[in-house]
């Protein structure tokens, strides 16, 4: 484990039945930084993220959180090593049974046992950080688009003042403004908070704005790490095929050919 | 041929062990969870108005129409042999012990269980099950306990209240036409009733209640594969719930005999 790190992973493997999805997968991100992890559809980024929050269990390895070993904790101390934590779902993942404010207070409520009515002035607050105005706060997310479901959820990642953020494809299924909106709300509320964050995406653009580092996963394992405005002319033929968006390369894509 | 028979046979027999210590599993986790602080108050009563509540008016229908139908068909076999003053007797007993319980029971399921499983399983295809969990919050105790300890103690105040609906029914029946008089009819209603008679069948109900809201849980909470599965879940549910209600029938049935 390096150093300082606020989350690493080192040499976590996981399998589901022959396949192998992470091959003994090494990462940390330090405190204070945005790391960035790309790779295709299928190449583990989504069960990694899931191994850290102690949603999929890794079969061998070490994931750390604040210098703490999380595999294998029993249930209750990991939910008070998640109390620092927050996350934003790929689709935002809003509780449909409860208004938008209850659902950006909820961790305020339930894991840190604030008033309701102490919470939902907290709730309109950080719904005002991500744009979003007091008359938002009772709807239901099902009244919302999906830009507007982003950054409630964005909302509820942020509401406890978390220490680490996962963000997972924060801007997959938005048009290419509101993406941008989603981006700087997220370089924004992170450098508010000071907050650590790994985002795991395949949208390049968002990735080189929204990163200090970025890791491409491939077959389960880190192929490059390195400074965000390094990635163009980094050399790796991984990166530069992905990069590219090319078919020819290093990277093999499950598809048949005609 | 008769390698592949063996296989099959192996492989059915392993899939069925698998699943029944999965349920084991879960119906641990989710009975640990009734008992265990913190206790989500407002979630549980909000359980007991969509389970309790809004199944009285299919109850009290179902209730109704058993008690007019019995009383007209104990009419008709006890008067091959003159014992028609025996229709008060066994509609009482039979609504109180038997059908009362296991037909709430039934209509519970096919309306409370499907809506369970419909909604959990939603959360969990649309990631909102790992929200709870990033929100440090424990889905069994939070979505699985509070509808297990509200099926637990709302079917046995709808079968009450079907065993008055349904006795009322038959003796509507019995002394608008068939021609009993009615106080002779209440009279042998209650002169053969016993209170055992009452308890063992909301016994009974809280054990289906116990069923279906676990069935509903179990199967919401492992639906896999987007609408498709959650269909799937929510019919399983219904089924398996069905079943169980039928044999546990039979042997509390004996259990409770004397």
């Amino acid at each position: 484990m390096t150093e300082h790190a606020k989350i690493s992973l080192n040499n976590v493997c996981k399998s589901f039945g022959r396949k192998h999805v992470l091959n003994n997968l090494t990462l940390d991100v330090k405190a204070g930084e945005s790391v960035v992890v790309i790779g295709g559809s299928g190449t583990g980024k989504s069960v990694m993220l899931k191994c850290i929050l102690g949603l999929l269990t890794p079969e061998s390895g070490e994931i750390y959180i604040d210098g703490k070993q999380i595999v294998g904790l029993p249930a209750s101390e990991r939910e008070a090593s998640l109390r620092k934590t927050g996350m934003l779902f790929q689709y935002a993942a809003l509780f449909d049974s409860l208004p938008v404010w209850e659902n950006v207070a909820f961790g305020l409520i339930q894991a840190h046992g604030m008033k309701r009515s102490d919470a939902r002035d907290v709730a309109i607050e950080k719904l005002a950080l991500v744009g979003l105005g007091p008359d938002m706060a009772n709807r239901n997310p099902s009244e919302l688009s999906i830009g507007m479901q982003k950054r409630v959820g964005l909302a509820r990642a942020i509401a406890t003042n978390p220490e680490i953020i996962f963000f997972d494809e924060p801007t997959t299924g938005l048009d290419p403004i509101m993406g941008d909106v989603i981006d700087n709300l997220i370089r924004d509320c992170t450098r508010h908070l000071g907050a650590s964050t790994l985002t795991i995406s395949h949208d390049m653009e968002s990735a080189q704005k929204i990163a200090d580092r970025i890791a491409l996963i491939y077959k389960g394992e880190v192929v490059w790490v390195g400074p965000a405005d390094e990635i163009e002319h980094c050399g790796n033929p991984y990166v530069e095929q992905f990069v590219r968006g090319d078919i020819k390369g290093p990277i093999e894509l499950d598809i048949l050919k005609p | 041929m008769e390698w592949n028979f063996l296989a099959k046979i192996g492989r059915v027999t392993l899939n069925f062990m698998r699943a029944v210590g999965h349920l084991t599993m879960f119906t641990g986790h989710s009975v640990r969870h009734v008992f265990l602080p913190p206790f989500f108050l407002r979630l549980f009563l909000k359980q007991l108005m969509s389970i309790g509540y809004y199944s009285l008016p299919v109850v009290g229908m179902t209730a109704l129409f058993t008690g007019m139908v019995l009383a007209l068909q104990i009419y008709v076999g006890s008067s091959r042999f003159n014992a028609e003053s025996a229709v008060a007797t066994i509609v009482v007993i039979g609504l109180t012990r038997e059908l009362a319980p296991v037909l709430s029971g039934l209509m519970v399921a096919g309306r409370v269980g499907a809506a369970i499983a419909a909604e959990i399983g939603t959360m969990r295809v649309t990631e909102q099950i790992d929200a709870l969990v990033t929100l440090s919050t424990n889905p069994y105790k939070y979505l699985v306990a509070p509808r297990i300890l509200a099926g637990m103690i709302t079917l046995p105040a709808l079968v009450l209240i079907a065993d008055i609906i349904g006795v009322s029914g038959g003796f509507l029946v019995a002394t608008e036409s068939l021609g009993f008089n009615a106080s002779s009819y209440m009279k042998n209603t209650f002169d053969f009733l016993e209170t055992r008679d009452v308890v063992s069948g909301l016994i009974k109900a809280s054990v289906f209640g116990f069923i279906v809201s676990l069935m509903g849980c179990y199967h919401g909470f492992n639906s896999t594969g987007g609408a498709q599965g959650v269909g799937r879940a929510t019919t399983n549910a219904v089924v398996s719930s069905f079943i169980l209600i039928l044999i546990s029938d039979y042997f509390l049935t004996v259990l409770l005999l004397d």
